[in-house]
């Protein structure tokens, strides 16, 4: 059975749902996710300090997915909108979820689970060095990306990041990853 | 030479550069999908601004939130300073964050030790 992203959709969907989208992830939308996360937090009157650190993540992740998103073939097109992926945002009992989900060519995953795998494995200070030996001698990328976002939710969040990587098809994995924000 | 004045956005902070005063602030939000466009007339100002700075420049750098493109857009700018720094004119930084934001705190301090310019954390009690 290949992954079926309703699915998918409806799994992540659990807790406190803030804000859940999938399709194009754009800089207007990630401006509007941002807008009604924000206002969904004061309602539930959390404190600065935690709305801070999901409103970080939240910065974050979006941009991640901005920025690593697979331009998808044709033929996968007329299913999905370009810049295709997936975002909910819930509150649990004693945490905050952050899902997000793209489509990633194959190729790519080793490098990204090596990349997560090794986060995961480190402490807090090395995680506080590795920070600024990247912000300090990695140049940006011309879209923007610095290669720190996946440190930087891993520094705030103090929690390790849960991912998987589902077959689509031949060519694609689906990408998932949760970040959680103990209250 | 000219202040640069720009106006805060959701995703962009204001800042406001004074050659006049000696007086560099920015503040607010910065957390633009590509910061490297916004951050550009900056450090340009600030590259005009070493050939003959005042004997001390003060910084004031009060964020809400940041992301990490800018992060690096910001140690560009604090480079620079560096350079001032570095001939016969004092530069300081005044890192702003506010009393529960223990993060932005310790992004001053990671930016503190990178940076050989002194650094004043100052606490914001509401």
């Amino acid at each position: 059975m290949s992954f079926d992203i309703n699915e998918y959709y409806s799994r992540l969907n659990g807790g406190d749902v803030l804000m859940a989208f999938k399709g194009s992830i754009s800089s207007e939308l990630i401006s509007n996710v941002l807008e009604v996360v924000e206002s969904r937090m004061d309602e539930y009157s959390e404190s600065s300090k935690i709305r801070k650190k999901v409103y970080n993540v939240l910065v974050e992740s979006l941009q991640n997915l901005y920025h690593h998103i697979e331009v998808l073939p044709e033929e996968m097109q007329k299913e999905f909108d370009d810049k295709f992926g997936v975002l909910v945002v819930s509150r649990h009992d004693d945490r905050y979820k952050i899902s997000t989900g793209n489509f990633i060519a194959q190729d790519k995953v080793d490098v990204l689970r090596n990349k997560i795998d090794k986060i995961n494995s480190m402490s807090r200070d090395e995680l506080k060095d590795m920070y600024k030996f990247i912000l300090n001698h990695q140049r940006l990328s011309e879209k923007g990306g610095g290669g720190l976002g996946l440190v930087d939710i891993a520094r705030k969040t103090g929690n390790s990041l849960d991912y998987t990587f589902e077959k689509y098809d031949d060519t694609y994995y689906f990408f998932n990853l949760d970040v959680f924000i103990d209250l | 030479m000219e202040a640069l004045s720009i106006e805060g956005t959701a995703k962009t902070p204001s800042v406001k550069f004074d050659g006049q005063e000696g007086v560099i602030e920015i503040k607010g939000r910065s957390i633009p999908e590509n910061s490297i466009e916004f951050y550009k007339p900056l450090v340009e100002w600030l590259e005009q601004y070493s050939g003959t700075p005042l004997d001390l420049t003060q910084v004031n750098v009060q964020l809400e939130y940041f992301n990490t493109s800018s992060s690096k857009c910001i140690l560009d700018v604090f480079k620079k300073l560096e350079t001032i720094h570095k001939g016969k004119s004092e530069v300081i930084i005044n890192w702003y964050y506010e009393e529960d934001d223990e993060d932005m705190l310790e992004a001053g301090e990671d930016y503190e030790s990178i940076i050989r310019v002194p650094f004043k954390m100052i606490e914001i009690v509401e």
